[in-house]
């Protein structure tokens, strides 16, 4: 299922504002990549290029190639829409669908987009979901009432759920803890251990501990000061990013000296 | 055994609890008596119920507030002050309210029989008669409106909220709010120039050009506060849907419009609550008449505004049978307002996001 991605060159543009600026690396399949880099630096900017969820932003543009297994997400003629169902998020916040039960949550990739599903392939793709997300034993008794009664972790867990539900190859996933307690975040992060199995995950965070905890590899980004776009620093395996790295910024960073 | 260190003091002068109900009490007793006194030595003609309540939230809030300041200081005295303000004005603007519905009924009362509500005014003259030609057409204008203006104004909302950018929708945005300070005569002679034109006729009277004429008045209504209620949908609802791969128009239809619609069924009722009590330019281009009339799009058409107008301004020689009518149908209109705005609520209710608990 998992595809490589290539990201040559990349700037990302809010308006006349350049956001990002000559970013280049390719992400593994079946492996965890972690963006990490002080507030600012154009991680989440990053992240939505990926998914063609940049340009929902007014005035948003990127130039630059994205390859998904080689093919060009921003050629012309590709279909933001059929990207985002290859290329699933997880924002910072959760954010379910508050008209909807936590079983329509789930099925909400497939119900939104008017396709026709037999009841007992839901029943199926709901549970084998919300299983994947580790919340399955939490929530089977009451996958009919409204998902905003769920807490903020279960919240975070079913938003997992609804985007592994459509089956992606790639999964990409915006600070997923930052709300959460210390247990869900533990419970996401051996989601992620999991997940990786069949998706290829690119994971931003601020938690430098949960950088090393889950990811196989590290983007660290920087910007030179308030205005400039952000640059991509150094890319390497974990291990060598926070044991020893190359740029004396990374040391700098990963060792808690600024950022 | 320790004694406590002598801090800043933690207590202060307290009034008892419903100190503030009991006082009310005593100031409205003794405006009532005051006002019964008035009654009774012959200056005023009937009791005055409005001035009685009034004086005495004006007494309670000058009294709670110097009891207070006595006994509690003065921190808690403008704390006093201001919830009494507060009430009072909630009283003030209540009482014309409480009035209002207060006459009508009473008024009304007296012809809100059977007859009003199965006949017409056709070869009525004198007692007796009905209103129900008005309100079939009242109803049938109202209700056409509503399906013109709806669309149009949602769909407007949407774009604007949804799709427009730039030099468009600004210009839009501006249009609409030209039209809502269109004077609703203005939008009754429209209406009737229109159907002159198209009809060649030039003394044309037709129910559906009050229709038109009520939507040209309606429509920006729709459009403000669909607006309003799309603005307050969280982008990151909207983010969300795009994210799983569903395509705008879907995200818009199952996403954004779901979570917005007990707010836009609200702003819908009240654009037509709005425009049922409309005069004027239905008595140009609906005009009036004393018969049934089912079809809008053929002939005069009664509605109950123009039916209390008229029957207020041209009575016959016994003037009585004739302002009871207008009463009445006063009566029905505000009870018709009444149950849209029921509805509106159990609509918005069995729509809202659902909550736990
Ligand atoms: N919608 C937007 N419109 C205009 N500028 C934006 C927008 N979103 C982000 N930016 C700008 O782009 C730059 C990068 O923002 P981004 O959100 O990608 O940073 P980040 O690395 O994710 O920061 P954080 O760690 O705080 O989430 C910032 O200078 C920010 O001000
Ligand atoms: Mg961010």
């Amino acid at each position: 299922m998992s595809k490589r991605i290539t990201l040559k060159d990349l700037d990302a543009y809010y308006g006349s504002f350049r956001a990002v600026e000559g970013v280049t690396l390719t992400i593994e399949p079946r492996s965890v990549t972690a963006f990490i880099g002080p507030s600012g630096c154009g991680k989440s900017t990053l992240l939505r290029t990926l998914n063609r969820m940049h340009e929902v932003v007014p005035g948003a543009r990127v130039e630059g190639e994205v390859l998904l297994d080689g093919r060009d997400l921003y050629a012309p003629g590709v279909d933001p829409v059929l990207v985002r169902r290859q290329v699933g998020m997880v924002f910072q916040r959760p954010n379910p669908f508050p008209t909807m039960t936590i079983r329509e949550n789930v099925l909400a990739g497939v119900k939104l987009n008017n396709r026709r599903i037999a009841k007992a392939d839901a029943e199926e793709l709901t549970e084998r979901s919300l299983r994947g997300a580790n919340l399955w034993n939490e929530v089977k008794d009451r996958l009919n009432l409204p998902a905003n009664g769920l807490s903020g972790g279960q919240q975070q867990r079913l938003c997992i759920a609804r985007a592994i539900a459509v089956q992606p190859e790639v999964l990409l996933m915006d600070e997923p803890c930052s709300a959460l307690d210390p247990i869900s975040t533990l419970a996401i992060e051996d989601l992620i251990e999991e997940l990786k199995q069949d998706y290829t995950i690119v994971i931003v965070t601020h938690n430098m501990q949960q950088a090393s905890r889950v990811s196989d590899r590290t983007a660290f980004f920087n910007i030179a000061g308030t205005g400039t776009p952000g640059r991509l620093i150094e890319y390497d395996d974990t291990r060598v990013m926070f044991s020893r790295p190359s740029a004396q910024a990374t040391e700098d960073y990963v060792s808690g000296r600024f950022g | 055994m320790v004694l406590s260190t002598p801090g800043p003091a933690l207590h202060s002068g307290a009034l008892p609890r419903h100190s503030a109900l009991g006082l009310f009490a005593l100031c409205l007793a003794v405006t009532g008596t005051l006002f019964l006194l008035l009654l009774l030595s012959g200056i005023t003609p009937a009791y005055n119920i409005a001035g009685a309540v009034f004086f005495g939230l004006v007494l309670w809030a000058a009294t709670i507030s110097a009891v207070s300041f006595l006994v509690e200081g003065s921190r808690r005295a403008k704390d006093r002050l201001v919830t009494a303000l507060v009430c009072t004005s909630f009283g003030v603007a209540l009482l014309p309210l409480i009035s209002l519905v207060f006459t009508v009924v009473t008024n009304g009362i007296a012809r809100f029989d059977g007859a009003f509500f199965s006949e017409s005014l056709r070869n009525i003259i004198g007692p007796g008669g009905g209103a129900l030609h008005a309100i079939v057409g009242t109803l049938e204008i109202t209700l056409i409106a509503a399906l013109i203006s709806v669309p149009v104004g949602l769909l407007t909302a949407i774009y604007l909220v949804e799709y427009g950018r730039g030099a468009v929708a600004r210009a839009i945005t501006f249009l609409v709010d030209v039209m809502t300070g269109i004077p609703s005569i203005v939008a009754g002679l429209f209406a009737f120039a229109l159907f002159q034109l198209l009809t060649g006729d030039p003394g044309i009277r037709l129910g559906f050009g009050g229709s038109i004429a009520l939507s040209v008045l309606m429509v920006p209504i729709v459009v403000r506060s669909s607006e309003e209620m799309l603005k307050l949908v969280p982008n990151e609802l909207r983010e969300a849907s795009l994210a799983l791969g569903v395509p705008n128009w879907l995200t818009v239809g199952k996403v954004v419009l779901p979570t917005a619609l007990a707010g836009i069924v609200t702003g819908v009722m009240l654009a037509v609550a709005r425009v049922i009590g409309e005069t004027a330019p239905l008595l140009l281009i609906a005009g009036y008449t004393d018969s049934m009339n089912y079809n809008p799009f053929d002939q005069r058409m009664m509605t109950l505004p123009v039916y209390v107008y008229t029957q207020y301004t041209q009575p016959g020689t016994d003037v009585q049978p004739y302002l009871e009518r207008a009463w009445t149908a006063s009566l029905t209109l505000i009870l018709i307002v009444l149950a849209l705005n029921v509805i509106a609520r159990l609509i918005a209710r069995f729509f809202a996001p659902k909550l736990p608990h």
